[in-house]
């Protein structure tokens, strides 16, 4: 071999060899290149109280369920089911309900997952002896019995979940319910390595002793500091799963958290400080996103007799309604996007149609004058004007919004009386309905419009207005048995705006700052329920 | 010596008893529970949740339960909020940090006030003592929970020398801001009270005596000058100590730690009656202790103090 070619041979050689050890990993499906550094780093507002998913009551909580364990059913980018450890279900009448496993389903010690294990988590999220917080949720579910089993009348064994066999689970309802599906997103409905829960007791979740069958399993955890989770390489999925390591950092201060994101310490927190979004948005647009959140905000109003008498009369609802000229509080008070909101239900909820309420369209001006005239209708006015009493828990927000608020009602002859509390206080205070108006807000369950319209049924423990209609009892009931729902809810919401049953104010986004090299962020997830399987991060330009 | 302080030990224990009765009554008196969730529980469950953590009892039985815990076993009971862990781990994983960082904070404080007061006090009416007065001032209005993120703006965003937050397990980088945060306004009172008790020394008799016998300055200063100039120093060490308790809650929130400070706060919030009671025993313990040290300091300086 010449010189020449040698010399040639071995520069091909090399960059033959050392163009692998350059050439980058791309996105197995957009073709992106990506980063070598694929972690996740993100920020909590608190610690989670509990992960055990029949233990959770809260979104931070949820937030890690999702990543440790999967439910039978899971959600895309755009909040529409996805199977997880289900393949398939179906249902004849929307009642009985079969889900059939999939074969490769494993716990991080290599159990595989069986419909036993749903049956057992289930029965314990229903037993009483768990003393779990959101056992409603379960009776929300209808699943049949879970009244009886969640009273302690019956044991948790009747409860009307049974495994056919390993891989096929069957439910019974106790009422057809046609959106159950979406109902066994929620973390509540997770599954919990049962022998781990016999054998280490509430310490099951701790890093050393805990099982879990999601994309992650937990590392290490530091109770207000800081937690972090790793690949669950037994996980069916596993292969697909991009990020390396999740860590959430509790800081409970937003503007320290805000501060710390900008210096690169973490790549997305939500909970932004008050009032930043604007200045974020304009400062870096790529990084601030504002989505829609499937919550509402809403005033309710005292109507039984301990409230104000003059709020028993709708027209004097429906006064105070229309003078809240509510782009104020959501262009000037809120500035981030939010929708006002003329009725309960979110407008982005899955297939609501939202009815046609006439003052949504006026002017403020027009409801303005209108709503003097419905309350001198009633009898009130400046010249016989009213006090109420105005409730809303501790929240700059909520100050400032309640402040406007009553500014605005002052030509109707209202006077506001603001009392703010602390969120135990506020509860146990608005749950006894010492007030006129107190702030409240409602998020869904699940992505459909009964999660929302069954609060306004008259025996609703949350209905703390206490509103009461027959008709919306009934169509709210009727609308379990009909296969499409959406005209009873269309029509129930025309009856609320009508009786002014509540104030509706706005309908919540979800504000938020993320990395922008972080890459398949849900943003049309409107329950904001985010996988970290999904996402991945790209190299930087 | 030893009597005083056994009597001091002793007395200690009715006051914790006392302590522990009053912050229950005044924890049960408060409106909430810890149970209570906008959504509302079940009263199946509900009466489950107070079955397991002992809140259906008759409220003398509760107390008497919750002491004799304590005293057999050290077992400070269930938190009700977190339900994966106990009082006892929780206060495991939090104490140390706390300690840790109070521990240099005081340590900051004491020897870097100390120094800069009796600095100021030694060159009186210099230049020195009117910059170690006037960034003392500065120090001593600045609170906490506005030096703190200034501290993360200036080393973390702009500089980036440190971290803005965490612990990971006390590394050295984690530990100097929250110091820093946490000494800064005891170190300038540290300093001004060292300041003033120097000069009064420093004008003494027997202080002019012995430069009148031509002892050097130094000499003057650490052997004959410095302990009863420190006696004002000790006295204050006491409401210091308090006053860091109740600083490191800030510097838990701000810095997220993971200390004990933070979980005082939202213990009470949540109505975490485990957590609440377990804390208020440990720090008022602390307390009492505390201030039986700087006693015992105070009759080791001054040899006038006799128990």
């Amino acid at each position: 071999m010449t010189r020449l070619s040698l010399l040639t041979t071995s520069t091909i050689l090399t960059f033959a060899l050392g163009s692998t050890a350059w050439a980058q990993t791309t996105h197995p499906v957009t073709g992106e290149t990506l980063a070598e550094d694929q972690t996740f780093q993100y920020r909590l507002l608190d610690q989670f109280p509990s992960i055990d998913p029949q233990l959770i009551e809260e979104t931070a909580g949820g937030h890690v369920a999702r990543q440790l364990f999967e439910g039978l059913l899971t959600q895309n980018a755009d909040g529409t089911l996805r199977p997880g450890v289900a393949e398939s279900w179906s249902s004849e009448d929307n009642q009985t309900w079969v889900f059939n496993l999939r074969e490769d389903a494993r716990w991080s010690n290599g159990d595989p997952v069986t419909a036993q294990d749903f049956v057992a988590s289930w029965q314990r999220a229903a037993d009483p002896a768990t003393a779990s917080e959101y056992a409603w949720y379960v009776e929300l579910s209808q699943i049949s019995n879970s009244a009886a089993v969640i009273a302690g009348e019956v044991g948790p064994e009747e409860l009307g979940v049974r495994a056919i066999d390993d891989r096929t689970l069957e439910v019974t309802l106790s009422q057809p319910l046609p959106y159950f599906p979406q109902m066994t997103v929620h973390y509540t409905f997770m599954p919990s390595h049962q022998p781990s829960v016999q054998e280490h007791g509430a310490a099951w979740t701790a890093p050393e002793n805990i099982v879990s069958n999601g994309a992650y399993m937990l590392d290490e955890i530091a109770v207000n500091e800081f937690f972090r989770l790793v690949p669950n390489p037994e996980y069916w999925g596993a292969e697909d799963v991009i990020i390396t390591e999740v860590t959430g950092f509790v800081i409970n201060d937003a503007s320290q958290a805000l501060t710390r994101f900008q210096a690169g310490e973490f790549d997305m927190m939500d909970d932004l400080p008050a009032g930043s979004y604007p200045r974020l948005e304009a400062e870096m647009p790529d990084v601030a996103h504002s989505v829609p959140r499937l919550c509402s905000y809403y005033y309710a109003v005292n109507q039984s007799e301990s409230g104000h008498e003059a709020l028993q009369d709708p027209r004097v609802r429906t006064a105070l309604s229309l003078m809240i000229d509510r782009e104020v509080i959501t262009d000037q008070v809120l500035q981030a996007g939010q929708a006002p909101a003329f009725n309960f239900t979110h407008w982005a909820t899955a297939g609501f149609e939202m009815p046609e309420i006439e003052y949504a369209t006026w002017t403020q001006e027009e409801r303005m004058a209108h709503a003097v005239q419905l309350m001198t209708e009633a009898g009130y006015g400046p010249d016989n004007p009213i006090e109420l009493n105005l409730i809303y828990n501790t929240s700059e927000n909520h100050r400032q919004i309640a402040t406007v608020i009553s500014q605005m009602w002052r030509p109707l002859g209202v006077t506001t009386v603001l009392n703010n509390f602390e969120w135990q206080s506020y509860l146990e205070i608005r749950g006894n309905q010492n007030f006129d108006v107190a702030r409240s807000a409602w998020c869904g369950d699940y992505n459909e419009a009964s999660t929302f319209l069954d609060l306004l049924t008259s025996n609703n423990s949350n209905n703390d207005g206490k509103y009461a209609n027959d008709e919306v009892d009934r169509l709210m009931a009727e609308s379990v048995t009909m296969a499409d729902p959406q005209p009873n809810y269309t029509a129930v919401e025309q009856i609320l705006s009508e009786d002014m049953a509540i104030i509706p104010i706005y309908h919540y986004t979800q504000n938020f700052v993320l990395d922008p090299t972080i890459r398949n962020w849900p943003m049309e997830n409107v329950e904001n329920n985010w996988y970290v399987r999904d996402i991945y991060r790209v190299a930087a330009e | 010596m030893f009597t005083f302080i056994f009597k001091r030990l002793l007395i200690a224990i009715p006051v914790l008893l006392i302590l522990i009765v009053g912050t229950f009554i005044l924890m049960y008196a408060a409106p909430g529970s810890p149970f209570a969730t906008e959504r509302g529980v079940p009263p199946a469950v509900l009466a489950n949740l107070e079955r397991q953590y002992g809140l259906d009892q008759p409220f003398y039985v509760q107390i008497w339960r919750y002491i004799w815990g304590i005293v057999s076993d050290f077992d400070f009971g269930p938190s009700f909020i977190y339900r994966d862990q106990d009082v006892n781990d929780l206060i495991a994983q939090g104490f140390p940090v706390t300690l840790t960082y109070g521990f240099w904070s005081f340590v900051v404080a004491v020897l870097v006030g100390g120094t800069l007061g009796i600095i100021a006090a030694i060159r009186h009416n210099t230049w020195l003592d009117y910059l170690a007065v006037g960034i003392s001032i500065g120090a001593q209005v600045l609170p906490n929970f506005v030096l703190a993120p200034i501290l993360v703006l200036i080393f973390t965003l702009w500089l980036g020398w440190l971290p803005g937050g965490g612990w990971q397990g006390g590394q050295w980088q984690y530990v100097i801001l929250p110091v820093i945060a946490l000494s800064t306004s005891f170190m300038a009172s540290i300093a001004r009270i060292a300041r003033a008790s120097m000069l009064e020394v420093l004008t003494s008799n027997f202080i002019r005596t012995a430069r009148a016998k031509g002892l050097p300055m130094r000499r003057i200063v650490l052997r004959h000058a410095l302990k009863p100039a420190l006696l004002p120093v000790i006295s204050y060490l006491g409401p210091a100590f308090v006053g860091m308790i109740t600083g490191s809650v800030v510097i838990d929130i701000y810095f997220s730690t993971g200390g004990i400070g933070q979980f005082f706060v939202a213990s009470a919030l949540n109505r975490d009656y485990g957590v609440m009671m377990g804390i208020t025993v440990l720090l008022g313990a602390l307390t009492i202790f505390f201030n039986l040290v700087v006693d015992i300091l105070y009759a080791w300086i001054d040899p006038k103090i006799r128990y």
